[in-house]
């Protein structure tokens, strides 16, 4: 008999081993997510994710399904507080999409939307951050990073390198990468690496390709990305 | 019944979310049996009093920007922030990571091209913030427009919504940042 537990009083069904993400993706529901790729190992930290468990409040990128779990995902009050969450890492960084080569095809932004996000609610920071221009191939705007370490883990886990590292705690958080002049162009970070492609915001870029799909074409301007997401992570989880 | 009022102004703003705005071409005749305009680029009128509805287009730049922010809040009942700039700043704000003195300097003393090299100072020209800041920041903001610039549909769905007493809300394809 196949296991199941439930999301917004639907059955879904699980295998053993499996996160309440794997168990909703492979069954078409979204969770909104950024710091979460099926291919990678869970990390936990961006807190999109979060869902009700039997009451309790828990990351569905790294909580294990179980037989009678009842979880609570679609809310208004999960996804009032997952506003607010994408709010706070709009004012950590600094986000401004007009000039930003991702808009359009940014993760953060299509989540933002996705939540009807229509201001940042809290003071901004504008903390200063750099820019790592220093790469034949791939720029690094510090502006724009969450911390989501879907390229330190693309590196070490796909691309068998270890390039990128986040440093610091707190405010001080800061992505690093492994070089002694610490310039992306001394690494061994090469344009075709799956890490230089996985970076859910426009922090790290391929150069020379910007704004080469127009406004109107772009992945988030018709599709939510509920839709774009479960499209291409539902086999991966399956 | 009487008309609604409604005041308008750019702060650190370009005027681009007041184009928009006029992009609503033949719906500014329906809107203008239900509107009327108090201070307005589009009015000349200095001040504004007593409106229903203030729209805001940009942030806060300078000490005149303040002053009339808060004349907006103090007359206007329903406050809204126009636009990428209002709501975060926007491409003023990236002077924010740049010393306001190496700003000045670049433009005035150092940049080139530049005759006659001297940082403006007459007392009629309002002081510049050190930081260029979001609406919200200094005082009460009570819906929001984001679009660099809000398209005209934004507008006529927020408005309309109003108008008809509903509660304003934007549809997905009306929500963007750039
Ligand atoms: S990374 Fe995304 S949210 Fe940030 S400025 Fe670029 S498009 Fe906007
Ligand atoms: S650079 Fe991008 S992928 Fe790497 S941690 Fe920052 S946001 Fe995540
Ligand atoms: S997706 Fe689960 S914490 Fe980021």
């Amino acid at each position: 008999m196949t296991k199941t537990i439930t999301i917004d009083g639907n059955a879904i069904p699980f295998e053993d081993g499996q996160t309440i993400m794997d168990a909703a993706t492979a069954a078409g529901v979204y969770i909104p997510h950024l710091c979460h790729h099926p291919e990678y190992t869970p990390h936990g930290s961006c807190k999109l994710c979060t869902v009700r468990v039997n009451g309790r409040v828990c990351s569905a990128c790294t909580f294990p399904a179980a037989e009678g779990q009842d979880v609570l995902n679609n809310t208004k009050d999960l996804n009032d507080d997952r506003q607010k969450i994408t709010q706070m890492l709009f004012v950590e960084g600094n986000h401004f999409c007009p000039s930003c080569e991702k808009t359009g095809n940014c993760q953060l932004q299509a989540v933002a939307y996705y939540l009807n996000m229509l201001d940042d609610h809290f003071p901004h920071f504008y903390a200063h951050r750099e820019m790592d221009a220093s790469h034949h191939d791939v720029l690094i705007d510090h502006n724009r990073c969450i911390f989501c370490t879907l390229c330190v883990r693309a590196s070490q886990q796909k691309d068998g390198k270890d390039v990128f590292a986040i440093s610091g705690r707190g405010i001080n958080k800061h992505l690093i990468v492994n070089s002694k002049s610490g310039q992306l162009k001394d690494t061994d970070l090469e344009a075709s690496d799956q890490a230089a492609h996985i970076c859910p915001t426009g922090a790290i870029l391929i150069k020379r390709t910007g704004y080469t799909v127009p406004i109107g074409e772009r992945i988030y301007d018709h599709k939510q990305i509920d839709e774009v997401s479960l499209a291409s992570e539902a086999e991966d989880h399956g | 019944m009487a008309k609604i009022r409604i005041a308008t102004t750019s702060l650190a703003g370009c005027f681009g979310c007041h184009m928009s705005f006029l992009d609503l071409d033949e719906r500014l005749v329906a809107l203008a049996d239900l509107v009327e305009f108090d201070r307005s680029p589009i009015t000349d009128i200095e001040h504004c009093t007593n409106c229903d509805i203030g729209l805001i287009e940009g942030g806060v730049c300078n000490s005149e920007n303040v002053h009339t922010l808060r004349e907006f809040r103090k007359n206007c009942k329903i406050l809204v922030a126009v636009g990428a700039c209002a709501i975060n700043g926007g491409l003023p704000a990236m002077r924010n990571f740049i010393p306001l003195e190496e700003c000045l300097s670049e433009a005035y003393l150092d940049g080139i091209g530049v005759e006659n090299p001297q940082i403006p100072s007459d007392p009629e020209l309002p002081l510049l913030l050190d930081k260029v800041r979001p609406i919200h920041e200094v005082v009460k903001i009570d819906y929001f427009l984001p679009g660099c610039p809000p398209s005209a549909d934004v507008f006529w769905a927020f408005l309309t919504d109003l108008l008809e007493g509903r509660e304003p809300s934007l549809s997905y394809e009306l929500v963007h940042y750039d």
